[in-house]
């Protein structure tokens, strides 16, 4: 709601609420904003609309059942989930990826890259009123959809991820499809680049909107594309690579290949998600060339892979590159059916602390754009829920006084 | 024989109910046509009607902290003044039943009416959005206000120095004089600029995508219209529907005046006027289709910034210029 108010000098503002529930979110979040006019003069946000304890339900589950549960985390980034939670759960269990494996998992991701930056791409046209292109890029992205469904049963959640493998394999009568599809998504990058790039309203509402520096995405911990077009060089597909990625020759796209500087703007966001959308389709290509034959998963009956993982004792990491960005799951297994803990960290949660540099002193207009930008998943990123009035907020300063007595704490017990 | 007079007012809810429909059967077309631009099937012709019938039959809600009289009173002030407008503008084939001296001047001003209740009824309804869109709305007008006189004087001083001017600015005489028997080839390049500039204000006036800055849904949520429900989103509606034949039947009058029967095509009579009936239609659905569906699929949104340095930068430049060769052709005659 609107409400006046008087500051320091004299001088009155607005705040304006964007969201929970708005035209522009496709998720509640809620965005509070101080504005001058059009203008954007303080960024808040508030998260835990959308909490569903989805971390709270996987300790009372086995591996096998929290499977399908990590694959409903998110709607559109699922198989990243899916992926970093059995890579998690390989990694505390020492359990070894068959090399085919590897490539079937590759691929999927990549697959899911095509969905996901398309996907995007119509909503970031959507939020810019030109729906024409909305429903064009959606029409393009029709074909990967089906694709997936000819591979793998299911147009959006894949289910063929397991842990130890994948679920099915890539048969060879199935290639011609795949690269049929590839070639369809290389060409049309082109149409693509076209209309993002080259209009000139829509290059007049990105270029130089939302800008994020490389000093503000390094400081604000973004992640993925949003910071990629930023300049900052991270890929964890590279940094610290995985599946089928260290036998691939690829590198981070980075918006400056195509225009030869780095603005982190909402129009370098773009060229970087076009750009991974043709390297997603090279990838893909790759790997079916260079596929090796063998087994695809580690072991194939249920309760024999279950009664193994039930004595597992330890704690693992799972680290990948979704399509926005880093997704990180955390297992801990303490020799019981279900684990002691698991943390699901989304690449949103990172991203969304660059919307206060992005937003502050854009217009109005820019607000919806901006906070699509970065390409934000909700649900995916709410991991705690406030209900009603808290007493006491934990700042930074107190987090770290509590860190530090916990150490002293800890240093006392051991000597 | 019927009194003028009386025929007059007789001819007022007929010509009010002919705008509506007509104005509803071409957002029905406008937006089929839009659809299948954008690769989609599109709603059936007659949605316009199904979604009149369905809001007239919705609950009418009043937000608790509006100026309720003011929220309620505006869209019928809407509604009214645009029908008004229909008046003063000759439209198939039937003559403006208002017509007179100077009305030129008066649907200028009468332009005016639907965008400012539109505006009253936002600030009224005391949402965030609505005021936001209501400031959007207010610096829209402003700017489209510009090119919007300026073809309109330079129509008239034409009219003037080509010896009409007691008439100058009557609707009914430069539709007789066809503008475009009063120029040279370089007049005819500036009358054309002014029309391209007129159907650009057309869709500014009409609130259509790329200058739709102040009910942008997926920014302020539908901005002005954010809080309106029921009976009164429906007068909106209809007022939306009357404009687009006004403004459509206003360009038609200025610029595109000549009818097949003056044209020679047809003979006079009742085939003569059929002919003319269609080809008002198939004027008027040229209109629509370049102010409206063409260019709304075409671009993206403006920001309120960017409508001002169009309207007021490059189209009022484009008006000028317009002004500018209409003037180098009749001084060139005079000569």
């Amino acid at each position: 709601m609107l409400e006046k108010k008087k500051d320091a000098d004299g001088d009155t503002s607005y705040s304006i609420s964007v969201g929970p529930v708005h035209p522009a979110l496709k998720e509640p979040v809620k965005l509070n904003m101080s504005i001058e006019g059009e203008k954007v003069t303080g960024v808040d946000f508030e998260l835990s609309q959308v909490h569903r304890g989805v971390e709270w339900m996987g300790t009372r589950r086995n591996p096998i059942q929290i499977m399908f549960l990590a694959e409903r985390i998110c709607g559109i980034c699922n198989i990243c989930h899916i992926m970093a939670f059995s890579k998690a759960v390989e990694n505390a269990a020492g359990i070894e990826v068959p090399a085919r494996a590897s490539y079937i998992r590759t691929i999927a991701a990549e697959l899911e890259r095509i969905h996901s930056h398309v996907l995007w791409a119509g909503v970031a046209a959507h939020e810019l009123g030109f729906d024409s292109v909305m429903h064009y890029t959606w029409k393009l992205r029709e074909n990967v959809l089906d694709t997936i469904e000819y591979l793998t049963g299911n147009r959006i959640t894949k289910a063929i991820v397991t842990i130890g493998g994948v679920r099915r394999d890539i048969h060879e009568k199935q290639v011609p499809r795949l690269k049929e599809t590839t070639d369809y998504y290389l060409k049309s990058f082109d149409k693509l680049g076209k209309i993002f790039l080259k209009d000139p309203v829509v290059k007049s509402r990105c270029r130089d909107t939302g800008i994020l520096t490389k000093k503000e995405a390094l400081v604000t911990c973004a992640v993925g594309p949003t910071a990629r077009a930023s300049g900052v060089r991270k890929d964890i597909r590279v940094d610290e690579t995985y599946a089928a990625y260290p036998e691939l020759d690829m590198k981070p796209m980075m918006p400056d290949m195509v225009t030869g500087e780095t603005r982190g703007d909402v129009y370098d966001r773009i060229i970087t998600r076009l750009l991974e959308v043709k390297q997603s389709a090279e990838i893909i290509n790759d790997c079916l060339n260079q596929m090796p034959e063998g087994k695809i998963v580690y072991e194939e009956k249920i309760p024999k892979l279950l009664a193994e993982l039930k004595g597992v004792e330890g704690e693992g990491t799972g680290r990948l590159e979704a399509p926005r960005g880093e997704v990180f799951h955390y297992v801990k297994m303490v020799g019981e059916d279900s684990p002691y803990a698991w943390k699901v960290r989304a690449p949103t949660y990172n991203n969304m602390l660059a919307w206060v540099p992005m937003l502050m002193n854009e217009q109005i207009a820019d607000i919806p754009i901006i906070a699509a930008s970065i390409d934000p998943c909700m649900s995916c990123t709410n991991r705690a829920v406030v209900a009603g009035k808290t007493s006491s907020i934990l700042t930074q300063e107190n987090l770290h006084r509590l860190s530090v007595e916990k150490t002293r704490k800890i240093r006392e017990a051991l000597k | 024989m019927m009194d003028p007079l009386l025929m007059n007012v007789a001819m007022i809810p007929a010509v009010a109910v002919l705008g509506i429909i007509l104005g509803l059967i071409y957002k029905g077309i406008d937006r089929r046509l839009a659809a299948r631009m954008q690769a989609r099937i599109g709603p059936p012709l007659r949605q316009p009607f199904i979604d009149l019938k369905k809001l007239m039959m919705k609950e009418n809600i009043v937000p608790k902290n509006a100026v309720s009289w003011v929220f309620n009173f505006m869209p019928v002030v809407a509604l009214a003044s645009s029908l008004m407008l229909l008046m003063y503008i000759p439209f198939l084939q039937i003559p403006a039943i208002l017509a007179g001296s100077g009305d030129l001047i008066v649907i200028l001003y009468v332009l005016i009416f639907p965008s400012l209740a539109l505006v009253v009824g936002g600030f009224a309804s005391g949402s965030p959005y609505a005021t936001v869109g209501a400031q959007r709305e207010m610096v829209a007008m402003l700017s489209y206000e510009v090119p919007l006189a300026i073809t309109i004087v330079s129509i008239a001083w034409l009219m003037s120095m080509t010896g009409s001017i007691g008439t100058a600015f009557d609707l009914a005489a430069v539709s007789a004089a066809n503008i475009w028997s009063l120029v040279g080839p370089i007049g005819a390049v500036g009358l054309l600029l002014l029309l391209v500039v007129l159907i650009f204000v057309t869709t500014g006036e009409m609130g259509a995508i790329p200058v739709d800055a102040a009910e942008a849904e997926t920014e302020i949520a539908g901005g002005l219209l954010a809080e309106y429900s029921g009976r009164n989103l429906a007068l909106f509606y209809l007022t939306s529907a009357v404009k687009m034949v006004a403004l459509g039947s206003l360009i038609i009058a200025l610029f595109l005046p000549m009818t097949p029967v003056q044209l020679g095509l047809v003979q006079a009579g009742n085939t003569g006027m059929i002919a003319n009936v269609l080809c008002f239609l198939a004027k008027l659905f040229v209109v629509v289709f370049l102010s409206s569906t063409f260019i709304r699929v075409a671009v993206a949104r403006f920001r309120i910034t960017q409508v001002v340095k169009v309207y007021w930068g490059y189209t009022t430049l484009a008006a000028l210029l317009g002004l500018l060769l209409v003037g180098v052709d009749i001084l060139l005659k005079v000569s």
